[in-house]
């Protein structure tokens, strides 16, 4: 079997004294689309933070395309960039335009020359359905604009993998869909994608497996269909019950 | 007319439309006189503007003396601004040689161009304006007015005095105690306890030590850490002592703008792949300052005061040259012309000051809100 991209061995990770994850072991293969859900508190934030090193994580390893993720390591720099995340609450830096926001990064980690930079966040912008939008500021823009921006930043990094923590749930309900739809195209393009989301809609559509996550374990695995229809366990049936109504 | 006056009764609508006279009698009215509690206070302003200046007027303009070759010539009762006339050159140039004067004229002229292009927002370059403000400008300042290279004859930075001294400590204060400032603030939320620890240490002392202690310590105290014969030089230290003691106070303002910025910055920052350094210098940094300028620009002005209390040295800014100007026999007597110039001259830099500090203010409001 081919090598995963992202492992996680047997993860554990504490709060001072409060077990946040217990014993995660999961991988994920190139090109897979991964749904993370289960109830809030359930640890899903801090487990997809660990990937790209955003929290320290204190039992097993962690890998991302065969390096291992540990903090206080120059090499959890170079792992960032290879890992792009997406966060809940959009994260834009407010002081610089929406150019300036995508072209940082590849100007000065990547040392692409301006004009180059440029050119690829326009093209991002495209993708993203925000082109004209590219000389205003982030606080100028709508929820759902700016979490497309925050997308399109994190790709102008051109990483391997994606992580979106709960990327639609600061967003009024009228802009989720927008939001998912770029998400989705993204899909479409092979990118690995790890979600954690409540969307079911854009799990049954994207997603090769769904995690469900319980009280900082993984409680059950499966294709959408199978989990969304006939969960296995109880936990996951009450879930389930929740989210659709 | 009557039907736009019926329908709309807003104020500056009806301003507006209203003769001059009528105008200004609507303004005061509103403005002044809205309420009697208006009114007295109003009143109780004027009263006290009036007795400004009738106590200053007749004595800097009616009574004033324009031209005198000594303090005999002037109308007793009133300024003697031959005076200031007089010791106009030295107010500026303290005792630089006057064949000299090219030289700090050259760098007056430098001075003005590269404040001019760091703060004109049409001129592009900002790096480079800071780059040839912090790094051109202090190297080319000290070779041309210290002198002994490409045949200029030495000046010793003793007879560098008046504005010309004023500035150099202010420019050379103002641009280094920012960034040394934002270091320590850095330093003092840093992760590692000894810088932490060295940085509160600093910062606190400065804070709770007056200027003119820090002063007087050097130059006494320094002399014994030296190999002996060396002495400290007293503009190097006048500088280096401003710079850093400053520094503690910017350090504090900036520290506040950091603790207002949410965690979701350096976190996206960080995800990008930014180590600490860049996350500070390209995302943190500039967001906290601007958050924090009004703090700045107070900090910027109470340096522009604090450079007088280099006289404890034995330097002569602006402030201190006026007692070498009375120390004339010709103009002995004449201190209030000389402290009155040299008030106007400070309020001038740090009234300009405010009004930039609040034009940037106004930029960051406007990008904020468009
Ligand atoms: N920095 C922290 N310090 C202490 N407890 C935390 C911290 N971050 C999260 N937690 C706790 O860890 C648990 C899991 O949090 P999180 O991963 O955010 O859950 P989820 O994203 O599934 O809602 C929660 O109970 C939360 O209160
Ligand atoms: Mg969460």
């Amino acid at each position: 079997m081919e090598n995963p991209i992202i492992r996680l061995e047997n993860v554990d990770k504490w709060f001072s004294q409060f077990h946040v994850l217990r014993g995660i072991d999961f991988s994920v293969k190139q090109g897979e689309r991964i749904v993370v859900c289960g109830p809030s508190g359930s640890g899903k934030s801090t487990m997809i933070r660990c990937i790209n090193g955003l929290e320290h994580y204190e039992g097993g390893r962690i890998t991302v395309g065969g390096e291992l993720v540990s903090q206080g390591d120059d090499n959890i720099e170079k792992i960032r960039q290879r890992v792009g995340m997406v966060f809940q609450s959009f994260n834009l830096f407010p002081h610089l335009s929406i150019l300036d926001n995508l072209t940082l990064g590849p100007i000065k980690l990547r040392r692409l020359p301006r004009a180059a930079a440029e050119a690829q966040a326009m093209e991002l912008l495209e993708r993203v359905h925000i082109g004209h939008q590219a000389r205003k500021f982030p606080n100028q823009l709508s929820g759902g604009q700016q979490q497309r921006v925050a997308i399109a930043r994190a790709l102008a990094m051109e990483p391997d993998v994606m992580l979106f923590d709960e990327p639609t749930s600061a967003l009024d309900p009228e802009m989720v869909k927008e939001v998912l739809d770029v998400m989705i195209e993204l899909a479409g393009t092979g990118m690995t994608m790890i979600c954690v989301t409540h969307e079911m809609g854009f799990a049954r559509a994207v997603a090769d497996r769904v995690v469900f996550m319980d009280n900082g374990a993984i409680a059950e695995v499966g294709t959408p269909d199978a989990f969304f229809s006939a969960p296995r366990t109880e936990r996951a049936r009450q879930f389930i019950q929740q989210v659709i109504h | 007319m009557t039907e736009a006056a019926l329908i709309s009764d807003t104020p500056r609508r009806a301003t507006a439309m209203a003769s001059a006279p009528a105008r200004i009698a609507l303004w005061l009215r509103r403005r002044i006189f809205a309420s009697w509690r208006d009114a007295l206070l109003s009143l109780v302003v004027v009263l006290i503007l009036g007795a400004i200046a009738w106590t200053i007027l007749p004595w800097a303009l009616f009574k004033a003396t324009w031209s005198a070759a000594s303090r005999a010539d002037c109308a007793p009762g009133g300024a003697c601004w031959g005076f200031v006339a007089a010791k106009a050159s030295q107010f500026i140039y303290g005792f630089y040689p006057p064949l000299e004067r090219w030289r700090p004229d050259t760098v007056f002229a430098l001075l003005i161009a590269g404040l001019t292009w760091l703060m004109v927002p049409r001129i592009p370059g900002k790096g480079y304006a800071g780059l040839f403000m912090m790094v051109v400008l202090p190297v080319v300042t000290f070779v041309l007015l210290h002198g002994g290279v490409a045949g200029l004859p030495v000046v010793p930075s003793d007879k560098w005095g008046g504005l010309l001294l004023t500035l150099i400590l202010a420019v050379s204060g103002i641009s280094f105690s920012l960034p040394f400032g934002a270091l320590f603030a850095l330093g003092r939320r840093s992760r590692m306890p000894l810088v932490r620890w060295l940085c509160i240490g600093f910062i606190e002392f400065c804070r709770g030590v007056p200027f003119i202690t820090v002063l007087f310590m050097a130059i006494v105290m320094l002399p014994f850490f030296l190999p002996s014969g060396m002495k400290p030089d007293p503009l190097a230290l006048a500088v280096a002592g401003i710079i850093f003691y400053e520094a503690a106070y910017m350090a504090e303002v900036v520290r506040g703008g950091l603790q207002a910025l949410p965690k979701g910055q350096y976190e996206a920052a960080m995800a990008i792949g930014f180590g600490y350094w860049r996350t500070m210098l390209y995302i943190i940094l500039p967001q906290a300052i601007r958050k924090v300028v009004p703090g700045i620009v107070n900090t910027t002005i109470s340096l522009l005061k604090n450079t007088t209390l280099v006289m404890v040295v034995g330097l002569f800014d602006l402030l201190n040259i006026v007692s070498a100007g009375v120390a004339d026999p010709l103009w002995v007597g004449s201190q209030a012309e000389g402290y009155f110039v040299v008030g106007l001259v400070f309020w001038l830099m740090s009234f300009g000051l405010s009004c930039y500090s609040r034009a940037i203010e106004g930029g960051f409001a406007r990008a904020d809100r468009a």
